[in-house]
């Protein structure tokens, strides 16, 4: 055991109607740990979650303020609805800081227990600031009232072992493992900046601690930067009213008529018990989605090979309880368990792999060209150890492929890794190196906007194509989707306000495929609700997937099938039964917008957030290369034909390139006009003073930020 | 010619909902099939005949990420 430098006493706070009314504040530079009293104004205007994360982050940084700035913050908060056990999905924790790769706030949503635990340990909110001058870690023991900094150094830094040995020193005996959850990072975390969180939730049936992963954003970076190996909350006797809700008796009716819908209909729709978000790998391939080989094109035969199939016959352990929180009949965290590593430092040893998740077997896979379960597997099991965000590895190694397949960097320059699409043992190797923060290793974990202002200014590569083929906005890189086909698509990621990240808005099928949303007010109004409505997941403490991976028999007879109209009214249901309050669905998007527009105020504040920073990269809108166009010749001849009046018999290749490369860069412009005014922004993205009004958010602090852009 | 989703698609004698799902390789089992605003259950697909001139949903309950 470390040195204790810092024991504070507390009392818990009781919670009422979701709310302890506390939250935590720990400044690492002097060991100062304070209370703050959450205010009525806080629940009024930012709800919970994410909002109370801005809120304090917002007043704990400045304009100049970078991701290492010892003002920087790491704020996390679970939200009023966090811990109930009688929904799926409610242990959602939500983390906000400024982060390394994009400058401004970057918001990331985790499952697993620590959230939860840290409320009923009496914190709806907990600030970490400052910097440590030695590694060290911070235990919450919430039935006691202590919070306890320890001298950390000799721990190991690899999730698995850390979140391990600190589980078994934290619980008294094996039944009270499940009673500790472990916030860590891992040893990629120092030498790149997509360091991402691992939130532990101890297993009992298999005897080990599983992970959810807060990835976006570097916040596992800067945990790292403020010399703090780890956060451990404990917390015994969970139960299913420790929320103090108004009305138990409606959470309880809901939950079963949502847990009944689970039974019934599963297996018949999305398989989540099975495999979890990776049903989709094969949907996706099929109609165009699958990002392949850095987005180039939207599947592959051989994604057959890591289709669903494959990972429940032969990889993934079926029939055990995977929900990361009591209660989620949902179950979608699935594992391969007693898998067997090959590489690396733990190679020969047999490791639970929590995953695949749809993100990693489509980035890890198919966008790197490894069409090969077994590689998948432990390519997840590394970024995961390593704290390694798994979504901007991927896309930024298969920018790092394109890259040198097509002559703009050579392998000397990536210290001899002969990084081919397709070729998994380099990408481990680079793993590795990225874990050692050794050779190429040391800048491939940058990020892709990094990388390519490296590559131009040092490795004389193209500055034109790079920009076109680096999946990146604002300097986050890309989720999983291909999607140059779908308009509503390429706006829903670039104008996302964190980034490219699916989570605001995923319209792909609803725009490209059903054609539900055909013009620019169609898909503007699409840009504008479904943000709005998945920001609230963050705000009270819910994840997304129970909403819309599993809707009711009778969905589709509703006016608006894509909204899951029941699940809506599920939550407005659930939120009124715990708070109190008399919301409807309509009061549901006002509190996600107050929210939202704030988050674009403050990125507004840190630089960014205006029409300049919203645009994508040409490889999401449409072909850069001439296979690309040639890969889908039928289709781009025939839009030339039918939308530009062009006749493409007599164009030569690159003029058809050229042309759809026009048209579609017109039509992101006309896009982004639309969304804009639709959100109630400037024709430069600055939200307006009067759309601040209406929706109660012109205060002070932001009408200050937006005045002089206007 | 018929309407699938909104856009042109060629109608051919005999065509039914199950043909017109396999040409488009609507292969996402979710869906949701309606002609001429009438929905068709799953069940009817082989026997359900298009005719030309028709205007076809098929709604893809795909709300992803």
């Amino acid at each position: 055991m470390g040195t204790i430098i810092k024991d504070y006493s507390y009392t818990p706070a009781k919670i009422k109607r979701g709310y302890s009314g506390k939250s935590l504040y720990i400044n690492l530079s002097d060991l100062r740990i304070e209370q703050k009293e959450i205010t009525e104004f806080m629940k009024e205007k930012f709800t919970g979650g994410k909002g109370f994360d801005l809120w304090y982050l917002w007043h704990a940084v400045t304009p100049e303020t970078r991701w290492d700035s010892p003002e920087n913050e790491i704020v996390m908060s679970v939200g009023p609805l966090g811990g109930i056990t009688q929904y799926a999905g409610t242990g959602k924790t939500l983390l906000c800081s400024i982060s390394p790769l994009t400058d401004i706030p970057i918001d990331s949503n985790v499952g697993g227990y620590f959230g939860p635990l840290l409320k009923f340990s009496g914190w709806d909110a907990f600030e970490l600031q400052g910097k440590s001058e030695k590694e060290i870690l911070i235990f919450i023991d919430g039935n006691n009232g202590r919070i306890q900094i320890e001298e950390a150094e000799e721990y190991p830094e690899d999730t698995h072992l850390l979140a391990e040995e600190l589980t078994k020193k934290y619980a008294e005996n094996e039944d009270d493992m499940v009673n500790v959850s472990v916030v860590c990072s891992g040893s990629g975390a120092k030498h790149s900046y997509m360091g991402m969180l691992n939130f532990s939730f101890y297993d009992p049936r298999r005897k080990v601690c599983r992970f959810k992963q807060a990835a976006r954003g570097g916040l596992g970076t800067i945990l790292h930067d403020k010399k703090v190996k780890a956060l451990v909350v404990k917390y015994r006797g969970v139960k299913p009213n420790l929320n103090d809700a108004a009305d138990i008796s409606t959470i309880n009716k809901v939950g079963v008529k949502y847990h009944k819908e689970v039974h019934d209909l599963d297996h018949k729709q999305n398989k989540m018990r099975q495999i979890g978000t990776a049903n989709t790998i094969m949907i996706m391939s099929q109609y165009d989605l699958l990002p392949t080989r850095n987005f180039q094109t939207g599947g592959d035969p051989e994604a057959v090979k890591i289709s669903p199939e494959v990972f429940i016959n032969e990889w993934l352990t079926q029939g055990l309880h995977d929900g990361c929180w009591y209660g989620c009949t949902m179950s979608c965290a699935k594992c391969a368990d007693h898998f067997l590593i090959t590489t690396g430092p733990y190679a020969g040893q047999r490791v639970t792999v929590d995953g695949p998740e749809y993100e990693c077997a489509a980035g890890l896979g198919a966008n790197l060209g490894v069409f090969d379960p077994q590689a998948i597997l432990e390519e997840n099991f590394y970024c995961d150890t390593y704290g390694i965000d798994l979504i901007s590895f991927a896309t930024c190694t298969a920018f790092i492929m394109e890259c040198y397949q097509r002559g703009q960097i050579t392998r000397e320059q990536m210290g001899g890794l002969d990084l081919r699409f397709g070729n998994s043992q380099a990408v481990l190797e680079l793993m590795h190196q990225i874990s050692r923060g050794e050779g190429f290793g040391r800048i491939a974990g940058l990020g892709i906007r990094k990388l390519k202002k490296i590559f131009v200014e040092e490795f004389g590569a193209d500055p034109k194509l790079l920009q076109d083929i680096g999946m990146e906005v604002k300097g986050l890189e890309y989720s999983e989707y291909a999607h140059k086909e779908s308009l509503a698509q390429q706006g829903g990621f670039a104008m996302a306000t964190k980034g490219p990240q699916h989570d605001e808005a995923w319209l792909i099928f609803m725009d490209m495929v059903n054609k539900q949303i055909p013009t620019f007010e169609d898909k503007a109004n699409a840009l504008y609700y479904f943000p709005m409505f998945r920001t609230w997941f963050g705000l009270v403490g819910l994840c997304k997937l129970p909403w819309n991976d599993l809707v009711p028999a009778d969905n589709y007879k509703t006016d608006s099938p894509a909204k899951v109209p029941e699940h809506v009214q599920n939550y407005v249901d659930i939120f009124n039964a715990v708070t109190g309050k008399h919301i409807d669905k309509e009061e549901l998007i006002l509190q996600s917008e107050r929210v939202y527009q704030f988050q674009r105020v403050f990125s507004v504040r840190m630089g960014k957030g205006e029409r300049k920073d919203d645009y994508p990269p040409y490889r999401s809108l449409g072909p850069v290369s001439r296979e690309e166009y040639l890969s889908r010749q039928e289709l781009y001849d025939k839009q030339l034909r039918e939308l530009q009046k062009l006749d493409p018999e007599t164009m030569d290749l690159d003029e058809k390139i050229a042309a759809t490369r026009r048209y579609r860069e017109d039509q992101y412009e006309q896009l982004m006009d639309a969304v804009y005014r639709r959100r109630g922004w400037t024709e430069n993205g600055i939200p307006t003073p009067e759309r601040l009004k209406a929706i109660g958010m012109d205060l002070p602090e932001l009408l200050e930020v937006i005045e002089p852009k206007l | 010619m018929i309407k699938v989703n909104t856009e042109d698609y060629p109608w051919h004698p005999g065509m039914t909902v199950r043909n017109l799902l396999d040409e488009k390789q609507f292969t996402f089992r979710h869906i949701i099939v309606r002609v001429n605003g009438e929905f068709v259950s799953e069940e009817d697909y082989d026997k359900w005949l298009i005719q030309d001139g028709d205007d076809v949903l098929v709604l893809h309950l795909m709300a992803g990420g």
